[in-house]
């Protein structure tokens, strides 16, 4: 199970170093709209995840995010599953 | 200011080499889509696309000069010796310093770029083929062009993304009208699977899964295609002079920048482009009776697109017949403009509207009649053909039946 902060934490800084933010400018329960980010950052935004997380973000998952809070849960799941599946093929 | 007809047709794309296996497929519904070649799809989250398939360029070139041309350029070249085979060109000294080219391509031969610059970072090869430079330009294209038919005039490409052949037809067709030339061949070309080209339109996230559904509630996303299209353009005394078969007619021309987004669509941009196609054409809003759409099948650009669409036509937005033949030979890009006019010039020719195929359900964002499906015989006179750019850049033609 990663660890939930972590993540949380890690998730604010991609996002703050991708809208070239003060860390502090990004909490837990920012939006999108409040940070203004729009389509084109969104997707550099989840670039950026994919990297730090070494996750594969779906198209249909990635669309319904629209808050550092939602995308932390999102990665999350991801991780949870790539641990299961890994865990499996042991 | 002169008349301007287009008087030869060219195309190559996922149906094939030739106009006529283009527009059966679009004039019946049919999508050009199959599973990618020539590409890892393990390495891709989307796996559709519409491709050209089986491509020798030796069948088509001197395997010499084949070696000198991205898939590109041939693409290009080949269209452009059909339209200039069906106009009955009999070229002169004269008429080839006074005929223009202009082509367009978004990416030129970023395939070859991709392919030799893998060999130099991934397998540390320690040099690059001569040919790159020439096989990557952009203007590759137009110069092979004007090699093979000793076209000596103003010869140039533009690149302005997905409307770059709207420009470039734009363009050919102010140079024919203004009487800078006498003739014009005009289109544009491109070849986009390469796997580093196509992650970076997964990156984009605008690419559907399974298939392209313009105009549809449940609509995915794009599917990319590849190909080319040119037209032969001549004022239309000279056509009728000699006798040329006239395919229909440019009446106007428009564009413009959003200066709003680098990827969002813009209404109010979108409108201004095609605003500025009527008010050059010298038509009323209402003589517009078939719309061949930009139509990507993104959530972003067609609900943008209509309601662009009924900024310009108001009530008459209810009549209109719009449609995108994207959804049945894929977005490609710096070609698609050229391919959409090939198709809006033969449905105005046949009195035939193709339809937007892989249509499932109504959208309130996308309510205007997007002939669903199935195509419609219906003789119109005018039309527009769209075409939007990311970066904003907006180019709109205006086509009249001959």
């Amino acid at each position: 199970m990663p660890d939930q902060d972590d993540v949380t934490q890690r998730v604010i800084q991609v996002i703050a170093t991708a809208q070239h933010l003060e860390p502090g400018a990004v909490t837990e329960a920012s939006t999108f709209e409040e940070l203004h980010i729009d389509s084109l950052d969104g997707i550099n935004i989840l670039f950026a995840l994919e990297n730090e997380f070494n996750v594969n973000i779906p198209d249909e998952e990635a669309q319904k995010l629209r808050s550092v809070s939602e995308i932390a849960e999102g990665i999350r799941k991801l991780l949870e599953a790539k641990a299961g599946s890994a865990g499996a093929a042991v | 200011m002169r008349r301007v007809v287009v008087t030869g047709l060219g195309a190559v794309t996922a149906f094939g080499v030739g106009v006529r296996p283009l527009w059966e497929a679009v004039s019946s519904g049919r999508p050009g889509f199959a599973e990618i070649e020539g590409v890892d799809l393990e390495r891709l989250r989307f796996k559709f696309g519409a491709q050209v398939r089986g491509w020798k360029g030796e069948e088509h070139f001197d395997p010499r000069e084949a070696t000198l041309l991205d898939a590109f350029a041939q693409y290009g070249a080949v269209a452009a010796r059909e339209a200039i085979r069906a106009a009955g060109v009999e070229w002169t000294p004269e008429l080839r310093e006074q005929t223009a080219i202009v082509t367009g391509s978004c990416v030129g031969g970023q395939g070859s770029e991709d392919e030799e610059f893998v060999a130099l970072y991934g397998r540390n090869s320690p040099r690059v083929s001569p040919l790159t430079i020439p096989r990557i330009m952009e203007n590759a294209a137009a110069s092979r062009i004007s090699l093979e038919h000793g076209i000596v005039g103003p010869v140039y490409t533009i690149s302005t993304a997905c409307s770059s052949s709207n420009h470039a037809l734009g363009q050919a067709f102010q140079l024919v009208r203004s009487g800078a030339v006498e003739m014009a061949v005009a289109g544009g070309s491109e070849a986009v699977f390469s796997l580093g080209f196509l992650k970076a339109w997964e990156a984009m996230r605008v690419v559907a899964p399974d298939t392209c559904r313009p105009f549809s509630a449940d609509r995915k996303g794009l599917i990319l295609g590849e190909g080319a299209a040119m037209l032969v353009l001549e004022p239309m005394e000279a056509a009728k002079a000699r006798g040329a078969t006239i395919y229909g007619e440019i009446v106007g021309f428009g564009m413009s920048s959003d200066a709003h987004h680098v990827t969002q669509p813009s209404a109010e941009g979108a409108a201004r482009a095609m605003r500025a196609a009527l008010k050059d054409a010298g038509l009323a809003a209402e003589a517009i009776e078939y719309v061949n759409a930009h139509g990507t099948g993104t959530q972003a650009n067609d609900a943008t697109e209509t309601a662009a669409l009924k900024s310009v036509f108001g009530a008459h937005a209810g009549r209109l017949r719009v449609s995108s033949t994207k959804s049945m030979h894929g977005h490609a890009l710096g070609a698609a403009g050229a391919i959409e006019a090939v198709a809006t010039l033969m449905a105005l020719r046949e009195g035939v509207l193709p339809p937007t195929a892989n249509y499932t359900s109504r959208d309130a964002a996308c309510d205007l009649d997007v002939i669903p499906n199935e195509a419609r015989a219906v003789k119109c006179e005018y039309a527009l053909s769209n075409s939007f750019a990311f970066g904003g850049l907006n180019a709109v033609v205006c086509l009249r039946a001959a």
